[in-house]
């Protein structure tokens, strides 16, 4: 399995990716990790005449901390995020959800900013971006603009950057004291898509839910929020039957296709499992 | 806009020269053009593990990296294991705990070891599962596979290690 030919540019900065996405726009695609875009150029489902990898563009890379918030250059590798002891003690939630992403070798070449941009509603990263209020630095030739993730996942493949954009950067705000937090992902094998998954941000006050965020991974056209489970879940005391309830809610608010991976009925009953699951590893890490 | 591109990179120590389209893949280059056939190309979708090589010190699987993304890297492949006559500890250990049957993933299982061993070297065996489940065999079972990594490991940190395999035992003569 080959790709159609198309022409390959590996620019060295930032201001040269724009200005080839300028002149070449939706005949291009970037290349990150590649991961996601190669096996679908092979498959011949996406056959752009200019791939722009962005493997030697440096500033794309690197894990910061900023004030309260973590940067994450949209380069930075599953592999960096696994081995990453800034995130492991601020964001752990990522790291949790980076062991659970395809298998070794696909997390050394795979990077959160081409999950996160590529669209695809079994990627990982979006569900966890929503839950933890992410927000993404867009850059093209007219500048920079920080979209939240709330208003980044529009459907399958579609997303709020343009054809002349790219991102570089992921923010996030570090994980709030007492807070746990957690991504449940049920896969039939190593290296497969989610059949569902959920990933929680939970936060108590005097025992009750005071902050909680939920977000459901291929089991609806893009990752989506289950607002629902959160509202049930709000100023309650999170025990079994506070659980289960949000995960029914959950359930309901999902829209799963049928596919290799299940059935509608399996795969909706799955996400309110996933919920569930999430919801009482999340309210362990909150009393820790 | 299929015009070549001349690529350079390390292959095992030596430095080589392909002159490539931008859309052939790694394992192309490595088996067609450069006679290494070692990388094995098993499912094409980027699961099985059978091309793993090493690039810049990464595990990757080389059906799904382009060659033009390898310039200028440094690429090891199984044919780069064995110095001098003598197997590598992976391979001794792969024959002494018979970690294969029809070998078909055997390539990729070392090259994925030996970076795996690079980084933990050593693994308890949850480790070992979890660090080398990008490689799939579809004849063994893994049992012996993992012992195999566990035998190398041992050898590699220079704990003293008994082959009972006959070939071995010549080797070692």
């Amino acid at each position: 399995m080959i790709p159609r030919p198309f022409a390959y540019h590996a620019p060295d900065t930032l201001q040269a990716v724009i200005a080839l996405l300028s002149e070449h726009g939706d005949q291009a695609k970037l290349l990150a990790g590649g991961h996601s875009l190669l096996p679908m150029m092979k498959l011949r489902f996406a056959a752009p005449d200019h791939l722009i990898d962005l493997r030697r563009v440096k500033e794309l890379c690197g894990i910061v901390m900023s004030g309260d918030e973590i940067h994450i250059g949209a380069m930075t590798t599953e592999h960096d995020i696994v081995a990453s002891a800034l995130l492991a003690e601020h964001l752990p939630l990522l790291v949790e959800t980076a062991r659970q992403i395809a298998d070794p070798q696909v997390r050394y070449k795979g990077t959160i900013g081409g999950d996160v941009s590529h669209g695809d509603p079994g990627n990982d990263h979006p569900a966890v971006m929503l839950a933890l209020g992410a927000s993404f630095v867009l850059v093209g030739p007219n500048g920079e603009r920080i979209v939240p993730a709330a208003d980044f996942f529009l459907g399958t493949y579609a997303t709020a950057m343009e054809p002349d954009e790219v991102m570089t950067q992921i923010r996030i705000r570090k994980a709030a004291a007492g807070s746990g937090a957690s991504y449940a992902k049920l896969k039939r094998k190593t290296g497969d898509y989610a059949t569902a998954a959920a990933a929680v941000v939970l936060r108590l006050e005097g025992g009750v839910c005071a902050e909680v965020s939920i977000a459901l991974t291929n089991v609806a056209p893009a990752a989506m929020r289950a607002d629902a489970a959160e509202a049930s879940l709000m100023g309650k005391t999170v025990d079994d039957a506070a659980i289960a309830e949000a995960g029914r809610h959950a359930m309901e608010a999902c829209e799963p296709a049928a596919d290799l991976r299940g059935d509608e009925e399996y795969k909706r009953a799955m996400a309110g499992q996933m919920v569930e699951r999430a919801l009482r590893a999340a309210l362990l890490r909150c009393a820790a | 806009m299929a015009k070549k591109t001349a690529v350079s990179f390390t292959l095992n120590g030596s430095t080589v020269d392909v002159l490539v389209e931008p859309r052939e893949l790694l394992i192309h280059t490595l088996r067609d053009k450069l006679a290494h056939t070692g990388p094995h190309i098993g499912c094409e979708t980027t699961h099985c593990g059978a091309c793993t090589v090493d690039l810049d010190g990464q595990s990757v699987k080389s059906c799904t990296i382009l060659t033009v993304q390898c310039e200028e890297t440094q690429v090891l492949t199984i044919e780069g294991f064995a110095k001098g006559g003598q197997l590598h500890a992976l391979q001794e250990g792969f024959m002494q705990e018979h970690g294969l049957q029809c070998g078909f993933c055997t390539p990729g299982m070392i090259t994925r070891a030996y970076r795996l061993l690079q980084e933990i070297p050593d693994p308890t065996e949850e480790e070992i599962r979890y660090w080398m489940a990008g490689n799939l065999c579809r004849c063994t079972g893994y049992q012996n596979i993992i012992k195999a990594i566990q035998y190398a490991a041992r050898k590699l940190r220079g704990e003293v290690v008994e082959t009972s395999h006959p070939l071995m035992a010549e080797v070692s003569l």
